[in-house]
C-alpha cells in the first residue's frame, strides 16, 4: 500500500490547506524518484499523497534581476537544457546531468533533491555552490532561507513535507569573470551514487589574474552537503598559481571526513579524489572565468 | 481500502479513462488493468528501465511513477509504436541489427530510442549511449542496440 488517497493541487494554498486537514498523514509529492521508492519498501507510510506538480509555473526558470529562480517542481532534465543555467550557473546544470538516468531526470526535482537530504545529492552540492535560498511556504506565510540551513543529518531535512513546501530557489545569476564547475566520480556514469561529488564557483578580479571570492562544496564527506570553508580560505584574494591551488585542494582534502563505506570506497581512496576533483573543478571554473 | 479516482489520459493516441486506485503505479494500471503487458518489470525501482513508457514523448520509469500523475497526458507504451501493422523504424531496425536477444528489455530500450530521436534526430554514439544509460540489457547485447538507433538516425537524413 503506498497511499489511500492521492490529490493533484492546483495552487500552493490548496496543497497547503490539504497537508494542514491531514494533520501530519499527508505528504508532498513531486517527481517521487526517492518517495515512491521510500513508500514501496514501508520506509514512510503516509494516508494521503499531494502532488504540487499540477500548479501553474512551479516548473518555471526565470531571470528575473540578477538572480535565476527556479520552480520547485522544475526536473532536473529541464535544468540540465536551460541555456541560462548552462550559461549563467553552470554547476547547476553540470550536477544536473548526473543526477539517475534520462528516465530519472525526466521525473525528479530539484526540491525532492534538497528535501531528501543526502549528503551527495548533486542538486543540493550545486545549491549549496551557487549560495542558493529556498522559498519555504507554509500556513503562517513565505519565506527565504539559505539552502545551506535545511540540512541536519542524512536523510533529515528542515522542511516538514507533512505541512510545509518549498516553492522555488533562487540565487544570483554569473556575472562578469564568474564561473562555476562539478566534478564527480561514480561507479558508472549512471544511476550511481557519486564516491566523491565537488562543486566549484569562483569570483575573479577584472584581469583574472587574482581570486576574489570562491566556494567549494564537497559531498558526501560530512552528515550533511559540506562547504569547505578552510580551502576557501586558502584561495580567496590569492593571486592563481600552482601553489595557491594546491594549498587549496590539500586544505580541502583535511577538512572533510569521508568514510569507508561498502556503498562508495575506501576513505583513502576517496581522499585522494576529493584532491583530483577538486582540483580540476577549480581549473575548469578558473578558465571559464577568464572566459 | 486506497480510494479510487477516474483517470483520463491518452493511451497510445486513445482517449482512455479508467479507475485507478491512489496507490497504483503506471505500470500497475497498464499491465494489470488495461492488458498491456509489454511494458515491463523488472527491478521495481527505477534502475533497470524495463518498465519504460512515454510521458509527453519523454521516458518515465512506470514502476515509479503514480498512475495519478498521467492525468491528461499522452501516455506511449511499446503497444502503440507500431501503425497500421508496420513496425515502427526503431523496432525494424532492432531485429534487422540482432537487437533483441530475451527481449526483455527492449520495450524499454524501443521507447528510449524513441524518446531520443525525437528530441534529437542525429544523435551522436555518445548521446545515444547517454540516452540508454537508464536502460540494462542482461543479455549485454548493448553494441547491436546502439547500431539499430545509428542505422535509424542515418536513414532519416535522408
Amino acid at each position: 500500500m503506498i497511499c489511500e488517497e492521492y490529490i493533484l493541487a492546483s495552487t500552493v494554498e490548496e496543497a497547503l490547506a490539504a497537508l494542514a486537514s491531514l494533520r501530519g498523514e499527508g505528504r508532498l509529492i513531486a517527481g517521487g524518484t526517492d518517495l515512491m521508492l521510500q513508500l514501496q519498501r514501508g520506509e514512510r507510510s503516509v494516508r494521503c499523497l499531494v502532488d504540487i506538480t499540477r500548479i501553474p509555473g512551479i516548473d518555471e526558470i526565470k531571470l528575473e534581476d540578477s538572480y535565476i529562480i527556479i520552480g520547485a517542481a522544475t526536473t532536473f532534465a529541464q535544468i540540465e537544457r536551460s541555456s541560462l543555467i548552462r550559461q549563467r550557473a553552470p554547476v547547476l546544470a553540470e550536477a544536473a546531468s548526473w543526477v539517475g538516468s534520462p528516465q530519472i531526470r525526466n521525473v525528479g526535482t530539484l526540491a525532492g533533491n534538497v528535501v531528501n537530504a543526502q549528503p551527495a545529492a548533486d542538486g543540493s552540492i550545486a545549491l549549496l555552490t551557487l549560495d542558493a535560498e529556498a522559498e519555504i511556504a507554509n500556513l503562517t506565510g513565505r519565506q527565504w532561507v539559505p539552502v545551506a540551513s535545511l540540512f541536519v543529518s542524512p536523510g533529515v531535512s528542515r522542511v516538514d513535507a507533512s505541512a510545509e513546501m518549498i516553492t522555488a530557489f533562487r540565487f544570483r545569476a554569473h556575472g562578469p569573470r564568474e564561473s562555476s564547475a562539478f566534478e564527480r566520480q561514480a561507479r558508472r556514469k549512471a544511476l550511481s551514487l557519486p564516491i566523491i561529488n565537488v562543486g566549484v564557483r569562483v569570483l575573479l578580479n577584472a584581469e583574472g589574474t587574482h581570486v576574489r571570492d570562491v566556494r567549494i562544496c564537497i559531498g558526501p564527506v560530512a552528515p550533511v552537503p559540506f562547504r569547505a570553508q578552510q580551502a576557501e580560505a586558502a584561495l580567496r584574494n590569492r593571486a592563481i598559481d600552482e601553489d595557491a591551488i594546491t594549498e587549496a585542494v590539500e586544505a580541502a582534502v583535511l577538512e572533510s571526513k569521508p568514510r569507508s563505506s561498502l556503498l562508495r570506497a575506501g576513505k583513502e581512496y576517496r581522499r585522494e579524489l576529493i584532491r583530483v576533483l577538486t582540483r580540476r573543478a577549480l581549473l575548469r571554473a578558473i578558465a571559464a572565468a577568464r572566459g | 481500502m486506497a480510494k479510487t479516482y477516474p483517470l483520463k489520459m491518452n493511451l497510445n493516441g486513445k482517449e482512455v479513462q479508467v479507475e485507478v486506485s491512489a496507490s497504483a503505479t503506471l505500470a500497475d494500471v497498464l499491465r494489470e488493468q488495461l492488458g498491456l503487458i509489454g511494458t515491463k518489470i523488472g527491478c521495481e525501482e527505477g534502475e533497470c528501465g524495463a518498465c519504460t513508457v512515454l510521458i509527453d514523448g519523454q521516458a518515465v520509469n512506470s514502476c515509479i511513477y503514480p498512475a495519478m500523475k498521467a492525468a491528461g497526458r499522452r501516455v506511449l507504451t511499446i503497444e502503440g509504436l507500431a501503425k497500421n501493422g508496420e513496425l515502427h523504424p526503431v523496432q525494424r531496425a532492432f531485429i534487422e541489427h540482432g537487437a533483441i536477444q530475451c527481449g526483455y528489455c527492449t520495450p524499454g530500450m524501443v521507447l528510449s530510442a524513441v524518446a531520443l530521436l525525437g528530441q534529437n534526430p542525429h544523435p551522436t554514439e555518445d548521446e545515444i549511449r547517454r540516452a540508454l544509460a537508464g536502460n540494462l540489457c542482461r543479455c549485454t547485447g548493448y553494441i547491436q542496440i546502439i547500431e539499430a538507433i545509428q542505422d535509424v538516425a542515418g536513414r532519416s537524413q535522408g
